[in-house]
């Protein structure tokens, strides 16, 4: 396809992650519980986004080495090469794909967007500050950030072994959309 | 239905509800029901109240205009829960209401929300007894010394008075939400779904149920369907059919096996590919599956569609009627303000010649399966003089719009008819929008 084509296919399916992302958020606080069939569908709208923009992608000609920070949430969701840095533990993106697991109480309490501009921020060496840079953002604002903040010169540890979170090694496309609704 | 020559012309005949704009959500109406004879029209609401209307004795001054249905009976059926265990809260919403078929003096039905489903008695009393022998008028017992002849309580005639009390309470046999319940025409059993599972009660016993199919995968990641709607076929107290949200349907047969996951048949129409977007799946899950009277077919109803189905074919469906085709290119703005999540029901008449469904800005669809026509029409305080003749409403897709046409993007995707119910007889149809239901009825007989 034409490289606008897939600009644009790969805006459009951004665009819906994001409000299937702040969807699936919103339904965590629903009266009568998190509700299976709409969890679903969700999730699956999720996962065709998510393969149409990595094939989107792919079929661009190779970007420069940093993908704008602007569209975050999404980002996390792109091609291996960048996930393999990532050095946090994963449970950035569960919130996204785990429909059911944040319904469990206890489960990873994150917003998803904070975690993704530190994310980006996490992965160059040097640690930068960890307030989010004023960039014109897909994500929505109003998610709040429920991870600790992190002083200048902390580190944040990967999840210990036994954790009930993804394990620190798997990579995110490993985190498969599968991985939708494991203990409802 | 309306048209040239048409044989069907729909009037107002009632609304009922507030007319206040502001809409409080305990008032939205969740389900309308007729019983089998048509007489009564109960609807639940999602502040978990239960309101039955009674058909009344025509007016034979009057014969066009027919009888007129008015409050009956209103009584709480579900409360608001809380499961302690999952810190959850359970809705009151009701989400369906069946009705048993009469066998005496008493109306029963059946009433569920998310988890419990109630069996309730409505019955009339119009007589109460007087007279008592050794009690005061107030209950009181007298003195016993004080009574010197026997005398025998006798039965006066007083104002009618309707109550309605639970009979029975099927509770914590679901762990998903309950989507449907439909009564078996051996009027001895019922079953219930929910996302993942449906079970067979017997209306006498409370404390256990069977559990006929069960689509829970052993590990919840590989999750791909759920089940949407669920329906006894009304003859053959043997089969069922249950829905998913794959848009498919499958027909158990009961004897094959006590777990029905094995199906007998299952329908299934192939996509389009040409029409594959991000949003194919949702608008390809069922929302409500019904049987025909006559019991050889069925009906289903998608987001944009409703299928008919002939039992003997499962391969497509034999019939398919486009509700809002208009709306397939603004899925994506559908998804954003959740509407592309709206559960419509779809409805039969009683020959099964008529099939109907609803849509937004208060309109709702008739499809005349023999005449191959259909037509639009609006559920508003507009039209709501007495026997106001309807008049078909037109949406414009694109390009010009014509004089009383409406052009999709006028649409209010606020103003929904997700619940329709058809006379089992007549021509009288009850539409709920929000919080207000209309009863319809054909000017002709």
């Amino acid at each position: 396809m034409s490289a606008t084509t897939a600009m644009e296919v790969n805006a459009e399916a951004r665009r819906i992650l994001a409000v299937s992302i702040s969807k699936l958020y919103a339904s965590r606080t629903q009266r009568g519980g998190l509700r299976l069939h709409r969890s679903l569908l969700l999730s699956m709208v999720m996962r065709s986004a998510r393969d149409i923009y990595h094939s989107s992608r792919e079929s661009e000609a190779p970007s420069g080495p940093q993908p704008a920070p602007a569209e975050e949430p999404m980002e996390v969701g792109s091609g291996p090469g960048e996930q393999a840095e990532l050095p946090a533990p994963q449970p950035e993106l569960e919130p996204a794909v785990s429909p059911a697991e944040t319904a469990e109480p206890g489960s990873a309490e994150e917003g998803c967007d904070g975690e993704f501009a530190e994310d980006k921020e996490n992965r160059s060496p040097a640690r930068q500050s960890r307030k989010r840079r004023g960039k014109a953002s897909a994500a929505p604002d109003f998610l709040p950030s429920k991870r600790a903040r992190l002083e200048p010169g902390e580190e944040r540890y990967a999840a210990p072994l036994g954790s009930c979170r993804v394990g620190a090694g798997e990579s995110l496309t490993a985190l498969s959309l599968n991985r939708v609704i494991p203990a409802f | 239905i309306n048209g040239p020559g048409g044989d069907m012309q729909w009037c107002f005949s009632q609304v009922k509800g507030a007319i206040d704009d502001d809409v409080a959500e305990a008032d939205i109406i969740s389900t309308v029901e007729f019983n089998h004879t048509g007489e009564l029209l109960a609807t639940g609401d999602k502040g978990g109240r239960v309101v039955i209307f009674q058909q009344e004795i025509e007016n034979k001054s009057q014969p066009q205009f027919r009888s007129e249905y008015n409050v009956y009976s209103t009584f709480q059926s579900h409360e608001p829960e809380f499961d302690y265990l999952k810190s959850l809260e359970i809705e009151e919403k009701i989400n369906k209401i069946r009705w048993l078929p009469q066998k005496n003096a008493a109306q029963f039905l059946l009433s569920t929300n998310d988890k419990t489903i109630k069996l309730w008695k409505i019955s009339e009393r119009d007589k109460r007894p007087e007279g008592y022998n050794l009690k005061e008028e107030d209950g009181r017992y007298k003195d016993p010394n004080t009574i010197t002849s026997l005398r025998v309580p006798v039965l006066i005639p007083m104002d009618l008075m309707v109550e309605a009390s639970p009979r029975r309470v099927f509770a914590n046999a679901h762990t998903y939400h309950i989507n449907s319940i439909s009564v078996n025409s051996d009027n001895e059993t019922y079953l219930s779904a929910d996302d993942l599972r449906i079970n067979l009660w017997h209306l006498e016993i409370t404390d256990r149920s069977f559990n006929i199919v069960d689509i829970k995968p052993a590990n919840m990641e590989e999750l791909t369907e759920v089940i949407t709607a669920a329906e006894f076929h009304p003859h053959q107290c043997n089969t069922f059919v249950y829905s998913s949200s794959k848009g498919t349907i499958r027909l158990c047969d009961m004897r094959a096996s006590a777990l029905c996951d094995k199906h007998s048949k299952l329908f299934e129409e192939p996509e389009d590919p040409s029409n594959r977007s991000f949003f194919s799946e949702i608008i390809s899950s069922i929302s409500d599956v019904k049987f025909s009277h006559n019991g050889r077919y069925m009906m289903t109803r998608d987001y944009l569609s409703v299928k008919i189905w002939d039992l003997n074919m499962e391969n497509r469906p034999v019939e398919t009627y486009q509700v809002h085709e208009y709306l397939r290119s603004k899925l994506c703005s559908l998804y954003e303000n959740d509407c592309i999540f709206d559960k419509f029901e779809c409805c039969w008449n009683g020959n099964d010649s008529v099939v109907m469904t609803g849509s937004y800005n208060n309109f709702f669809r008739m499809f005349d399966r023999g005449h191959r026509r259909d037509v639009t029409l609006e559920a508003s305080r507009e039209n709501s003089k007495p026997m106001q003749v309807l008049k078909p409403r037109k949406v414009c897709a694109g390009g010009k719009r014509k004089k009383d046409e409406i052009s999709v993007d006028s649409l209010d995707f606020n103003k929904k008819i997700l619940h329709t119910a058809w006379h089992p007889q007549d021509n009288i149809i009850a539409v709920a929008t929000t919080n207000n239901l209309y009863i319809f009825q054909d000017k002709v007989n």
